[in-house]
This record gives structure tokens, sequence and C-alpha cells, in this order.
């Protein structure tokens, strides 16, 4: 059964979105964002992961958590854009290469 | 009463230090006036109780220190020493409270000076009352702290301040041979009570200790310690230094501190612990000696002298000679009774000095002065009246006590007291010198003030004048009347167990021409010194330039101030730039809190550089961080 889709195929689908996610994180040099999406990314790769061992393991818990983390990605996402919006009222650009007032 | 005493002074002092600018420079004057005044009240008639004779109580105020079997007592101790010491400070304080009111009466502090004054009135009773050494040592650097005060009452004069931090700096050596004194006391005696320890003495006067090797005499290092104490407080020679310059205080204040009573203290020290210097020969000859020293001393320099309250200052540091070396030839009776009638002398001639400086707006050089004894006939009378009393003019009081001192120095027949003896009568002849220089200087010849005209010299107000009067009384008076009590053959009958008389001295017949020689010499020291100072002043002129190098040492004060300089003053300031400056800012500083500072500082640069402030940074920093943690717990 080679061509049948099984556990690996998910987990391996997964990794790679998560892997996209974070490279995405330090290699963006644009805007905020980006990387926003990228931590979407890496939260809908976890998702899949938790589905994807709900189904394996028949247990439903896995998908019900995974309903509570697009709740939470939402919200982050909200508030994410919200601060962004702000952010770009008081310095006018949010170039991730500028954002840099933690420098010590 | 005994209470009243003590603890009226402290009261008054509280209110008008604390409260004064409630209460009001006015009621804070009267109020601390008052109180010292009843206080000198109650002592008068303490006074009068002891005169009956062997009258004493100890008044209990608290127990102090107990611990193990060291007791000490806050007491109240009263004999016929004390109560003595009693009627000249109290007394004398009131009046000087009353004469402030009048001499301070532009300055803006007066409720603090009151308060100051009360306070070293507290602190002077505390002393004399004393039934122990510690109680003592509260009062002795009670003292010292209010004359600290006092002279640098005036704080915006830096001489001020330099004069009280000297005086504070040469009384801590003092101190300092005090504390070791009782120190040797409670190691050997094992308690520190007047009672105990005096009546330990006999038992312990053959007791050798070592030291370093060197073997002493118990009781003889004891008392040499006390007497560095006691140079201390009375500016004997070496420990002197602080009186002349303490003159930059107030005057009021060298009335009743610097002249009366502070200084006595030391007086009141040997005499109160007669019976621990009459086991020890040559502490009581060290006595003698150091005593004789600085009556010559002081009465040398005091000839040349220009300021007014510095002549004072160094009689004052003569006269404090003559007692001590009548406590060290075995007179103590005799130095207290100096001590007393030089109280209102000296008090008198300050309080006059006080008017004079006052009536020619506070100028204190003599040679400025001149020609004013019209115009300030009052001040005239009493500065006549307390120079007549201290070179012992007969039938004023300091001719009774200051001839008691060399009779009874001839009397006791000793090498060294035929020599103090001898150097007493020459220095009583020094003493009439420039006392009567001082008076002609101030009041006779011509008026050469430049800064006042001659009719702005005016005559102090009564609130001054009255005080200096009623002293003036006692000047005239106490001597006569009192000589009976302390001097007399009765002596041992009043002063009872207050002092030990190991060998008292014999009053034989008395060789007629020794009675009459001093007096004679003192009243021709009067013509003599008109002569020199007014009549024809071309003599002195001439003995100056003839004896410049003379004048000069004299008029430096022997270079002691520079001497000291010299061997102390400036070795020690070295050593302290020296460990200041190499000791604590270049290794302590730099290897300790700088150092470790410097190197935090530097650390924390290297890590600044670390923050670029980008996100990704921090967010691979936190993810290869993670990576690691992981591996690691994968591995092992």
């Amino acid at each position: 059964m080679i061509n049948e889709i099984g556990l690996s195929h998910y987990l391996i689908l997964a990794a790679i979105i998560f892997s996209i996610g974070i490279i995405g994180i330090f290699l963006n040099r644009k805007n905020v964002i980006v990387i926003l999406m990228c931590i979407e990314l890496i939260l809908l790769s976890v998702n899949i992961n938790l589905v994807s061992f709900s189904i394996f393991l028949q247990n439903l818990v896995g998908q019900v958590f995974s309903m509570f983390v697009l709740t939470v990605a939402a919200a982050e996402a909200a508030i994410g854009l919200a601060i962004i919006v702000v952010y770009y009222k008081n310095k006018g650009s949010i170039d991730v290469d500028q954002i840099n007032s933690m420098k010590g | 009463m005994e209470y009243a005493i003590v603890f009226l002074p402290l009261l008054g002092s509280i209110i008008s230090g604390f409260f004064g600018n409630k209460i009001g420079n006015r009621y804070s004057q009267l109020l601390t006036s008052f109180f010292v005044s009843i206080s000198a009240i109650l002592s008068l008639f303490i006074f009068y109780k002891t005169l009956g004779g062997g009258y004493s109580s100890n008044k209990l105020v608290f127990s102090w220190i107990t611990s193990g079997n060291f007791n000490v007592n806050w007491s109240i101790y009263v004999d016929p020493l004390t109560s003595v010491m009693l009627v000249v400070v109290s007394f004398i304080s009131a009046l000087i409270h009353f004469y402030s009111i009048g001499y301070m009466s532009h300055d803006p502090h007066q409720s603090r000076f009151m308060s100051y004054l009360s306070l070293f009135t507290f602190a002077m009773l505390t002393l004399v009352t004393a039934d122990n050494f510690l109680q003592l040592f509260f009062g002795w650097e009670g003292v010292g702290l209010c004359s600290y005060l006092l002279i640098g009452f005036w704080f915006k004069k830096p001489t001020a301040n330099s004069a009280a931090i000297k005086a504070f700096l040469v009384n801590r050596i003092g101190d300092f041979g005090f504390a070791i004194g009782i120190f040797l006391i409670f190691l050997f005696y094992g308690s520190i009570n007047y009672n105990e320890v005096f009546a330990l003495t006999p038992l312990l006067a053959q007791k050798e200790i070592f030291i370093l090797g060197l073997e002493f005499n118990l009781i003889t290092l004891i008392c040499l310690m006390l007497f560095i104490g006691a140079m201390g407080k009375s500016a004997q020679i070496f420990l002197h230094t602080w009186l002349p310059d303490a003159m930059e205080g107030p005057t009021p204040v060298s009335a009743l501190i610097h002249a009366a009573t502070m200084v006595t203290a030391g007086v009141f020290l040997v005499v109160r612990c007669s019976p621990i210097f009459e086991y020890s020969q040559i502490a009581l000859n060290t006595v003698t000696i150091v005593g004789l020293s600085t009556a010559f001393f002081a009465a040398t320099v005091a000839l040349v002298q220009n300021d007014i309250k510095k002549i004072v200052a160094y009689s004052t540091c003569s006269q404090l000679g003559y007692m001590f070396f009548a406590a060290g030839i075995g007179a103590y009776n005799v130095a207290i009774f100096h001590l007393f009638t030089h109280a209102f002398f000296k008090a008198l001639l300050f309080l006059g000095s006080g008017c004079v400086i006052h009536s020619f707006n506070d100028e204190q050089d003599i040679r400025c002065m001149g020609g004013v004894w019209k115009k300030i006939p009052y001040t005239y009378g009493l500065m006549i009246i307390g120079t007549l009393a201290l070179t012992g003019f007969p039938f004023l009081s300091g001719y009774y006590s200051k001839d008691a001192i060399i009779e009874l120095a001839y009397l006791r027949g000793t090498t060294i007291s035929y020599y103090v003896a001898g150097i007493g009568i020459f220095i009583a002849f020094l003493t009439a010198i420039y006392s009567w220089r001082l008076i002609f200087k101030t009041f006779h010849g011509k008026y050469n003030n430049e800064k006042n005209s001659f009719s702005s010299i005016h005559e102090s107000p009564m609130v001054m004048l009255v005080p200096a009067m009623i002293l003036a009384v006692g000047a005239i008076f106490v001597g006569f009347f009192f000589k009976e009590i302390f001097v007399s053959h009765g002596e041992l009958d009043f002063w009872s167990s207050s002092i030990l008389f190991l060998n008292p001295i014999h009053h034989e017949h008395i060789p007629m021409w020794l009675l009459l020689f001093t007096p004679i010499l003192v009243i021709l020291a009067i013509p003599f010194s008109y002569y020199l100072f007014i009549k024809n002043k071309k003599i002195l002129k001439n003995i100056i330039l003839k004896h410049n190098k003379i004048y000069n040492f004299l008029l430096n004060k022997w270079y002691f101030d520079e001497l000291y300089d010299f061997l102390i003053v400036v070795p020690l300031k070295k050593l302290g730039l020296f460990l200041w400056k190499k000791g604590d800012i270049n290794i302590i500083d730099r290897y300790g809190p700088d150092g470790i500072s410097n190197l935090i500082k530097i650390i924390s640069d290297k890590a600044v550089k670390f923050q670029s402030g980008y996100l990704y940074h921090y967010a691979f920093v936190m993810l290869i961080g993670l990576s690691v943690f992981l591996t690691v717990l994968i591995i092992y």
C-alpha cells in the first residue's frame, strides 16, 4: 500500500508547513504582517498534527483542541493586526528592519 | 532640693532649646535665667548647711549600669567640696545668664545661646555632684561638648569654628588619659565609686604593675593618667593651646566656661581624688611642676599680648597653674579656695572686658583703646576691682588665696616647695604687671581708636553692669569672709572627709617678711607699670628693640602652636592626605567599589551588543535554545 495516504504523510506535511512558518519569520525582511501570517502557518501545522493524531488514535479530544487553537489564532490575529495598525500610525512604517527599538 | 539644683538648668535648656522659637527670645532668656537663679539660691542654702561641718548626703537619681558586680549609680553626692563647687558654678552661671541678656541682645540666636548656657550648667553640676568616676566622666564630656558648641556659637566665623574644633581635639588627648585612668581604676579596684576606690587605695599603695616590661607603681600611674585629663580640661602647659583660641566665643562664655567653671574642673578632679593622689609623691610632684610651669609660661605670655581677652585668658591659665601647684604641695583646701575666689574676680574681669569690648563696638585690641576711663566709669571701676583682686592687693579676695598658697608652699618645707614659693612670688609680680598693663593701656593714656569717635564710646546697659557689680562685691569680700572656713586652722573640720590630708601642713609661725613681701611687691607693681606703660614708653620700646627675640618669643606664645603644627598637625595632615589619596582612592576605591562597578559596566557593555533589537533574532535564539534543549533531553 505504497500510495495510501497514512499518518506519516500528514505529519510530514505538518512539519513542512511548520518549517515554512519558522523560516518565514527568520528570513522575512519585508513587513510584520508576513510574520503574523507565518505564525498562523505554525498554528495551522500544529492543528494538522492534532487532527491527524486524533483520527489515528480514535480520540476526539485532539479535534476539539484544534477548534480551540483556531479560536485563539483568530483572536491573536485580530490583536496582532490591531497592534500593527497602531504601530503604523505611530511610526509610519511596519518594516521589520526598522523595528529595532529594543536595541541595547 | 538637690534634684532641683541639678535638673532645673537642664529643664530650662530643653525648653529654650527645643521650644525657643515658640516662646520667643525674651521668655527663653527669662526662663533659663530664672531656673538657674533658683538653682543658685538652693546651692547657697546647701553651702550654708555644710558650713556647720560634716554634712554630706548622697541622693540616688537612678541606677545607671548594673552588670555583674559593676554598679554605677546616677546620683547627687553632696559634701563640703561639692557644695563649694555648686555655689561657684550655679551662682556665677546665674549672673552670666543675666549678663548674656544684655550682651547678646543683638544676636539672632539668643534662645539657642541660653539653651547652651543652661545645658553647660547642668553638665557642670552633674560633674561636681558625681559619686563615681563614670558620672564624673559624663559631666566632663558634657561640659566639653557645651564648650565646643559655645566657642563655635558664631558659626559663620571660620576662626570660631576652627577654635571650637581645636578645643575639642586638644581635650580629646586629655580625655584619653582620663579614660585610661578610669579603666585602670576599674581593673584593679573592681569598682569606680568614690567611696570604695578611696577606701581601697591604702591597700593598693605599694602595688606594682608591669606594662611592656616596665614597672610602674599602680597609684602613680592612675594619678598621672587622671592628671593628663585634668591638664587637658584645665589648659595646663602642653595642652593649653586651646584656651586662648577659645576666646573666639562670646565673652559671657569666656567668663563662665573658660574662666570660672569648666577649666577649674581639672583642679576639682585632683582635689576630689586627693585620697589617691596623696599616696603618690611622684604624681604630686608632677602636678606641682606642671602647675608651676604653666603659671610661669602663661604669665610671661600675658605680658606682651595685645588682645584684651587673650590677656585675661592667659591670666586664667596662669591662675589655674597656681591652683595646681597648690594641690601639688598638698594644700588642696587652698587650691579650692583660690578656685573659689578666682571664679569671682576672673569672671568679673571677663565681664568687664566684655563691657569694654561692647563700649568700643567689638574692638579687642588694647593698642586701639586708651583714655576712656572718664567715659565709662562703671566699667573702669569694675575692671579696677577685678585687677586688684587678681593681683592680690591686700584685703581683696585674691590676696587671701594667693598668699595662702605661697605661705603654705613655704611652710611645707621641702626643696620643691621652697622653689614653688619663690617662683610663686615672682609670678604674682608678673601677674600684677600684665594686669596693670591691661588697665593702663585700655583706660589711660591717649585715645587712639580710629574706627570709633571718642564721643561714641558708651557705658554698657545695666543688665550687664549689675551682674558684674555683684561679682565685684564677691571679688572684694569672699576672700575675707571665707578664709577662716577654707584655710584657717579649723580647715579639717569644714572639709571633713571630702579631702584627705596624709601629711597636713602645720601652721607654724610664718616669717613676717614673707607675709609682707608679696603684697608690697604687688603694690609696687602699680606705679612701676604706670611708669612703664604710660609715663615713659621709651624705656619699653628700647627693651623691646634690644630683646627683640625674647619679645617675639613671648608674643608668639613660646611658639607652641608653631611647634605643634610642625610636630603633629603637618605630619598628621600629610599622613591623612597620603591615606586618602593613595590608600583610599588609589587602592581601596580602585579595586573595591569603583573597580567592581567598572567591571560590571564593561561586561554589560559587551552584553548590550548582543541585543540587536530585531524580533527575528530573538525568535531565532529562542528556537536554537529550544532545539539544543530538546536535543539534550532526547539524547540523554
